[in-house]
């Protein structure tokens, strides 16, 4: 490695284009293809009667109206649910467009492709649709009391139940342990729904070649790959007639994760019947009401501990929101019931879940995917084991940490990728005592009585997680480096704003010691790799990072071996610096990697001088073996693939002051403190990049954002007028601190980084609200006049 | 009923026929193909759609594109110079790192050009205060706040050199 660019703050190479209006999202492709718009069902549940499109006929540029009924084969049957578990006994998914029944307001029952978006959303005005109204069950507890049914065929409005249960040293169950401890306390936690809220929504553009007999598609998405198998199994399409792009994307957050979306199986289908292109962006109303949201869960907590706060049992029943139906199955709760337990070693658990249907969107990870309820949960059992001993709440954790030479840690839970919940590396007392310097800790008590002698009411709290990041299975990378000494990086998963063009190509130039300016990455095109996951779970940077790197290292070698022969040395001798292979030592004995480029592909067709030195006539290759050796092939490229033995855990610690107001009890955030350890950092001024707005999704969720669903089931503030996401004005400066714990398990030693951010706030505004007001804090998000009516019933 | 209009669209003439309901947004990106104007909300609270008409920033799918015709407008694309070179604002924004996903970014450069126009030299207030009408749902504000006050740090160098040049 002789071009140190590996955890330098390199500039991001995706500007250039974002900065000058040259990005290309989804919308901005196209330009004047048809355009789709949905008739959605108004209701929370209903039954069809009856569906008139005739008044819709007349609509100028009207090209097409679709319903169920037109559906053909495998597109008329419900969408996949992506992620099959034993525990999931009730999965159930939409059909692309409403067949007889809607379960949420949003549910698409109508298609229509017009010249333009105007007119299609003309025609769907002009559309009929009769339906009988069905009872709405909304409401998590509502829907466990199963007075009615939101899958006629699913009792209890049960999805999914599952329990998991790691017993003491001493073998006593959790419930044992809990009614045995020497204190114990019971409680009860909300967290309500938000979203993702990327600010472009969904999109899909599809282009069909009736010449080629050949599909493209592109998608707003986090997986392009897999969005292209599903629409060849829907369309009937051989795989290799599909490719799926996904352009620049307006950022993703979780709900571009979901696919096959019911518009990415039905535009390239309508495209390819009208023998040419679709296009459909998502409006905002659209993406409120028929996207999907995350967080929404009500917990009972049973604990039991020692004199030390050390926790002897805990008890947990989780009641999970998944709105109306499981694509992504069970990931959410299963997630936030392994990642519960955090930084600590808990000496008895047991965590039970019931996923419960409602008649409201679907619920699928949103950036922390069930950990920042998890991590609510713990934070807050901790907290309230502090105030019931009369201990500091920093003491209580350190108590019950797992130290440093405690790892590999084995939590005894299967987390979210079916394998075993084992922790890789950490350093929890450490991160715990830079967070209480950052934030000056130990010195609030006088910051607070002086505030208070002013008359001004502040508080101080904190919030620990652990991350399970880089899941598997797999990611790969290929590289090719071209005789004009360019290096070609592509890798199948997709980019949203994380700068994976700057960081991979960081990782290339590193490895081959190639000036970074040669380097380029192309992600989630399926044209340039095939075979992919896709980004969510923290997982590019660990996942595609380290294959890129590793099919970096193959290239180097095979580079290696060829300027060997070229230079008669040993090829242990050599170096590459500034895209030059050269003896160590002998700079003169040198041959650039563009020459090694052109002698590995051994030529009989000369199409520009430097690919001469390649020909047959030339005297480059040896007569005594082939122009290819056996086992080799010929280019300077190579492809290599990473698949974790399980998952890398990443950790973080985070801490508020806050100000209340002791009249309108508005909220302040004075101060925000994070210790983040994700191992090596590649760039850290990207990672800093992704804790800031990790940590402002996270304000919105602890003060500002929830989905007002009514009792009919109709969301009131799908706009961005009514649901509040923190503009600058909310988002307090972000004072970070790093620890690099490197991972064990990958080359690179890097673990992941992208949804940090956002897990311990809500748990950490509650601990400072609640020391800043004597009152318990056990919901969120909270209001000031949620504050307001906590302090009346004080 | 569709109305004949012209635009003098980052400096260039430009003419449309659209229906009275076009939006000036669906315009820029549609009937012009000046895809850089982004549009996040269609109900101008997220600013993502923020364009210079006449210099002011304005929601361009707040109004009308036969309500812009005969005005000067100024969009993402027309904010470095005619030789490429990027403004201030575009040059703080790659510097900082305060852009991710990006499809904001138009939005806010066209916002904080307008504003270090009107205030040369902030405050941390006064920056928070410009761009407090426009969403990022990505970097958390921090590295745009930082941007702005190395945007109006560039605008003066800009200027300290275009006077020097001129003595």
């Amino acid at each position: 490695m002789t071009t140190k660019l590996f955890g330098e703050p390199v500039q991001r190479r995706e500007d250039a284009r974002l900065i000058t209006g040259r990005g290309r999202y989804l919308d901005d492709l196209g330009a004047g293809a048809p355009a789709a718009a949905f008739v959605r069902s108004p209701h929370a549940h209903a039954r069809i009667l009856d569906i008139d499109v005739s008044a819709a006929l007349d609509v100028d540029g009207l090209v097409a109206i679709y319903t169920w009924e037109d559906l053909p084969g495998a597109l008329a049957e419900p969408l996949p649910l992506l992620i099959p578990h034993p525990a999931l006994t009730h999965g159930r998914t939409a059909c692309p467009l409403a067949r007889e029944i809607v379960r949420h307001v949003g549910e698409p029952v109508v298609m229509v492709v017009a010249r333009d978006r105007y007119l299609a959303e003309d025609a769907c005005s002009l559309i009929r649709v009769d339906y009988e109204i069905l009872t709405p069950v909304v409401g998590v507890e509502e829907a466990a009391r199963a007075v009615h049914l939101v899958h006629g065929d699913v009792p209890g409005n049960v999805g999914a139940h599952l329990v998991q249960e790691v017993p003491s040293a001493d073998g006593r169950s959790a419930r044992e342990a809990v009614e045995t401890a020497p204190h114990t306390l019971a409680f009860r936690l909300d967290v309500e729904r938000s979203a993702s809220m990327p600010l472009e929504g969904r999109g899909v553009y599809a282009r069909w070649d009736d010449d080629d007999r050949s599909l493209r598609v592109y998608s707003s998405t986090q997986s392009s790959t897999s969005v292209r198998m599903a629409i060849a199994a829907k369309l009937g399409l051989p795989l290799p007639k599909v490719e799926v792009i996904a352009p620049d994307v307006g950022g993703g957050f979780g709900v571009k994760i979901v696919h096959p979306w019911p518009e990415e199986v039905l535009i390239p289908w309508a495209a390819r019947l009208l023998g040419g292109e679709v296009k459909w962006t998502e409006d905002r109303r659209e993406h409120f009401v028929s996207s999907a949201h995350e967080r929404g869960q009500v917990q009972y907590v049973r604990v039991g501990f020692d004199d030390d706060g050390r926790v002897l049992g805990l008890d947990v029943n989780i009641l999970h929101d998944h709105g109306a139906y499981t694509p992504y199955g069970i990931i959410v709760p299963i997630i936030t019931s392994t990642q519960l337990l955090g930084p600590y070693k808990i000496g008895a658990y047991r965590v039970e879940f019931s996923s419960i249907y409602t008649n409201t969107v679907q619920v699928t990870p949103y950036r922390g995917a069930g950990r920042p309820q998890g991590v609510f949960c713990m934070e807050r059992t901790m907290d309230k084991i502090a105030a019931h001993l009369g201990l500091d709440r920093t003491e209580v954790r350190a108590a019950n940490f797992i130290q440093s030479d405690e790892f590999p840690y084995d939590q005894g839970l299967i987390f979210q990728d079916g394998r075993p919940l084992i922790y890789d590396s950490g350093n929890y007392p450490e991160a715990l005592r830079m967070l209480k310097e950052l934030i000056g800790w130990d010195s609030f008590p006088e910051l607070k009585a002086a505030a208070a002698a002013e008359g001004r009411t502040i508080g101080i709290g904190l919030g620990c997680y652990v991350e399970g990041t880089g899941v598997g299975p797999y990611e790969g990378g290929h590289v090719q480096i071209t005789s004009d000494g360019r290096v070609h990086v592509s890798t199948g998963l997709t980019s949203q704003g994380q700068g994976h063009e700057t960081v991979f190509a960081q990782i290339a130039a590193t490895e081959l010691g190639v000036p970074i300016e040669k380097v380029s990455v192309v992600t989630g095109d399926t044209r340039r790799f095939g075979y992919a996951v896709g980004t969510f779970a923290s997982r590019a940077a660990v996942m595609s990072g380290n294959a890129i790197a590793l099919a970096c290292r193959k290239v180097r070698e095979k580079a290696l071996r060829i300027a060997a022969d070229a230079l008669e040395a040993d090829p242990r001798d050599l170096e590459i610096t500034d895209g030059v292979v050269h003896v160590a030592g002998a700079p003169s004995a040198s041959i650039p990697l563009a020459t090694v480029a052109v002698l590995s592909n051994p030529l009989r067709y000369a199409f520009d001088e430097e690919a001469q030195r390649a020909t047959q006539f030339s005297g480059a290759s040896s007569m005594d073996r082939p122009p290819i050796e056996e086992g080799q092939e010929p280019g300077l490229e190579g492809k290599d693939y990473y698949s974790p033995i399980r998952s890398t855990f990443a950790c973080g610690m985070h801490a508020a002051i806050v100000r209340t107001d002791p009249l309108t009890a508005e909220i302040e955030i004075l101060r925000y403190a994070v210790v983040h350890d994700c191992g090596r950092l590649i760039n850290p001024m990207i990672v800093e990049g992704q804790i800031h707005g990790g940590v402002a999704q996270g304000v919105g969720g602890a003060l500002y954002e929830k989905m007002a669903y009514d009792e009919h089931g109709q969301l009131l503030n799908a706009s961005f007028m009514d649901f509040l996401m923190p503009y600058a004005t909310e988002v307090p400066r972000i004072e970070t601190a790093h620890l690099e714990t490197p991972s064990p398990l990958n080359p690179l030693g890097i673990k992941g980084a992208g949804e940090a951010g956002v897990i311990p706030v809500s748990a950490v505004i509650a601990s400072a609200i609640e020391d800043a007001e004597g009152i318990p804090i056990d919901r969120m998000p909270i209001s000031p006049s949620d504050l307001h009516t906590l302090r009346l019933t004080r | 009923m569709n109305h004949p209009i012209t635009l003098t669209v980052n400096g260039v003439v430009r003419e449309a026929t659209v229906p009275a309901r076009r939006l000036l947004s669906d315009c820029l990106r549609h009937d012009l193909g000046l895809t850089g104007t982004h549009v996040g909300c269609e109900h101008g609270v997220c600013g993502a759609c923020t364009v210079l008409l006449d210099g002011e920033p304005v929601r361009s799918c707040l109004m009308f594109a036969a309500t812009a015709d005969g005005h000067e407008i100024t969009t993402v694309e027309g904010l470095a110079a005619a030789d490429g070179t990027l403004s201030p604002a575009q040059r703080a924004f790659a510097e900082c790192h305060g852009l991710q996903c990006g499809f904001c970014t138009p939005g806010f450069l066209c916002t904080v050009t307008a504003f270090l126009r009107e205030n040369a030299a902030p405050t941390d207030e006064e920056v928070v205060e410009a761009i407090s009408g426009n969403l990022c749902r990505c970097t958390g504000y921090q590295n745009i706040i930082k941007a702005v006050h190395r945007a109006a740090e560039l605008q003066a160098e800009t200027r300290a050199d275009k006077e020097e040049g001129a003595r």
